[in-house]
């Protein structure tokens, strides 16, 4: 019935990229939505609940724009947006007034209820920037609230004065809109003389190449060194010792009651080695299934998101952009698309997500090429880490450089190839900001539990079907067909197509497959490159579905295929 | 008559205004929303190799601009 239904207020948060909409979205529903410093973090809209006195309203965290008439795509959702929205809260950029009151004028204009939130407040102190907010909200007659979303100061005032958002009378002639805004600005903003900060410095000089250069290379340089630690440190420390010491005993009593044998001890459990547990190659549910994701993958993980946050949080990743354009845009994409390269290398998924970030369909489909054949995930790596054991440098030396160089050469081809258009960086480069540790925690925690999520029930399901496959002796069937390839290309033990099949479910229960194979050095990198290149999982595959289209994603998987047998065997030629 | 050049060719550091952007509407509108529009101050912070993107600064405000756009915005430099 038509009276029943339920009215609920939409509040759309609109305001620049990086103003921090995204860090007041989470503060009014509770929700948990990634925060990073650098615009274009949010790239799809996410709608939450609140509650004002005891109306519930309908909170959206709309991607950022600039502008309501530039007519790219994040602009064209906005202004559809806008049609059904019922108030606008408008998250302005106190430090950058002139900025943000472009977008705030044309959405004056809109005629839906609004609110002003003055954000980063806190920065307007040490940036001699002084606003007459009161003053402000006269001229532009809709409430005006200095708030700091980060440490939650005036969140409670802008909920409070929510309901008081209201249609402005304000009007100006489109071509008079800049005089208008300077005008606002000299009434409301006193600017008082001040040195530029040390932060503010090294943000500028860190993007100059003779400084900027070699420090992306330290930044370089220590991620790994941090992953590796931490990483190493983790399995050695705790996940090793509870593996090996705690859950080892408790399994071998498990599988004695099961009678050391028999189908379902060895789903479970998998194969004892010499009467022992080896979580390499006993291949259980139990064993080898919980270990590779818990004991293996996760603390290198968990290493790199430390490590991804803090640069994303920090504003570096806007600066990287920048120094390594020059050759992304040889590869048909700009310098943006690092975002989505280092996401990739944390988990595909994600990575691909983020190539929204790229304005053209060009673009984001020679991006999704590039980072699901050449940029490998987390898990994978982790993997591949603890196989090469010793030889651990030198192996992946050889691995990365070789990707690395796939890479570049596919990229520079689909950029020959590819039709459409790809037009250059355009992008704001925020201040170095001091990450908040809540904030950053958070950020980590939401991936870890995602990951959590979706790598158990993978991983486990992987193991399952591997005891399968060998149980029926599918591997050993298929094996004999697809030696010439397999042997004969890559250089492989034909047992390797087991790998193989299962890296489309995950590549992490892949590379496991290739421990009890006693793979030597030279075998170790080509099945490692091969496995990273020559299909995505198939979690990445159907996300590339989804932002590619079917027609495409098949492009980019014959591109895959065709390029993993010929570097893998070129591989296997020259190693 | 003061000095008329491109973006491009300015030197970091350098400030000056925009006099002139060659360029159709869609760029001129992009140039805009982020504060570049001809008659605006800004100061050159830095440019890239192999005909990377430069940074300007107006206010507290940072913008990368690809290496193309910047030899189609004409400066006057102070
Ligand atoms: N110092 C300070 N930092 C803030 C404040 N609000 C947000 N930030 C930081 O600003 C950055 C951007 O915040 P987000 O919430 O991701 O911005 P957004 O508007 O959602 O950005 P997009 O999703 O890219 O459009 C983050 O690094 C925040 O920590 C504030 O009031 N003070
Ligand atoms: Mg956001």
């Amino acid at each position: 019935m038509d009276g029943d239904r339920i009215i609920v207020k939409k509040i759309l948060l609109m305001g620049n990229p990086n103003n921090g909409k995204s860090v007041v979205f989470n503060r009014l529903t509770g929700a948990d939505v990634i925060i990073s410093n650098y615009p274009g973090t949010t790239v799809d809209f996410t709608q939450g609940k609140m509650r004002i006195d005891e109306e519930d309203m309908m909170v959206m965290d709309v991607p950022g724009t600039y502008s309501l008439d530039a007519g790219d795509k994040a602009e064209r959702v906005a202004v559809k947006m806008l049609k059904d929205g019922d108030i606008v809260v408008n998250v302005v950029d106190a430090t950058n007034l002139e900025k943000s009151l472009n977008l705030t004028v044309q959405l004056l204009k809109k005629k839906t209820p609004m609110i002003i939130a003055l954000n980063f407040w806190d920065e307007t102190k040490h940036k001699g920037i002084a606003i007459d907010f009161q003053k402000l909200e006269e001229i532009l007659g809709v409430p005006c609230i200095p708030i700091c979303a980060v440490t939650g100061e005036g969140i409670k005032k802008l909920t409070e004065r929510l309901k008081e958002a209201k249609i402005s009378k304000f009007s100006y002639e489109d071509k008079e809109k800049w005089h208008v805004i300077g005008d606002i600005i000299g009434q409301v903003q006193k600017l008082s003389h001040r040195h530029h900060t040390f932060m503010e410095r090294l943000g500028d000089i860190s993007t100059i190449p003779l400084f900027g250069i070699p420090l992306a290379l330290v930044i370089l340089f220590f991620t790994f060194k941090i992953i590796r630690f931490i990483g190493e440190g983790l399995i050695g420390y705790v996940f090793e010792p509870v593996f090996e010491k705690l859950w080892s005993p408790l399994l071998l009593k498990f599988s004695a009651v099961l009678g050391s044998d028999g189908l379902i001890h060895d789903v479970l459990i998998g194969k004892l080695i010499e009467g022992k547990i080896d979580y390499g190659q006993s291949f259980g549910l139990l064993t080898t299934g919980l270990f590779v994701p818990i004991g293996a993958v996760l603390p290198y993980v968990f290493a790199f998101y430390i490590i991804l946050s803090v640069l994303e949080d920090c504003g570096y990743l806007p600066r990287l952009a920048v120094l390594v354009d020059g050759l992304m845009h040889r590869l048909g994409i700009h310098g943006l698309a690092i975002i989505p390269m280092m996401l990739g290398l944390g988990c595909n998924v994600p990575g691909i997500l983020s190539t929204r970030i790229l304005a053209t369909r060009r673009e984001r489909f020679i991006a999704a090429t590039l980072l699901s054949i050449a940029v490998p995930c987390a898990a994978l790596q982790a993997m591949v880490v603890g196989l090469m054991g010793k030889h651990m440098v030198f192996g992946l030396s050889v691995v990365y450089g070789t990707l690395f160089v796939v890479w570049v050469v596919l990229g520079i081809l689909m950029d020959r190839l590819v039709s459409g258009t790809s037009p250059e960086i355009f992008i704001e480069i925020p201040p170095y900001r001091r990450p908040y540790l809540t904030d950053l925690l958070k950020k980590i925690w939401i991936r870890m539990k995602w990951f959590i999520k979706e790598a158990i029930p993978f991983v486990l399901l992987g193991v399952f079907i591997v005891n399968i496959l060998y149980t029926l002796g599918i591997i050993q069937f298929v094996g004999k067909y697809t030696a010439p390839v397999v042997s004969g290309i890559f250089g492989l033990p034909k047992e390797a197509i087991g790998a193989l099949l299962v890296g489309f479910l995950r590549k992490d229960v892949a590379v496991g497959m290739l421990a009890p194979l006693a793979l030597n050095l030279k075998q170790l990198i080509i099945a490692s490159v091969v496995l990273t290149m020559y299909f995505p999982c198939i979690a990445t595959f159907s996300i590339l579905i989804k932002e590619l289209g079917f027609v495409d994603m098949l492009k980019a998987s014959a591109i895959m295929i065709a390029s993993a047998l010929i570097v893998g065997g070129m591989l296997n030629l020259i190693l | 008559m003061n000095e008329r050049i491109s973006l491009a060719d300015m030197q970091s550091g350098q400030k000056g205004r925009i006099v002139q952007i060659d360029g159709g509407g869609g760029m001129t509108r992009r140039l805009d929303a982020l504060g570049l529009r001809v008659g605006k101050k800004i100061q050159k912070v830095s440019k890239q190799l192999m005909r990377g993107p430069v940074i300007v600064s107006h206010g507290n405000a940072r913008v990368a601009v690809g290496f193309g756009m910047t030899q189609r915005i004409w400066m006057e430099i102070e």
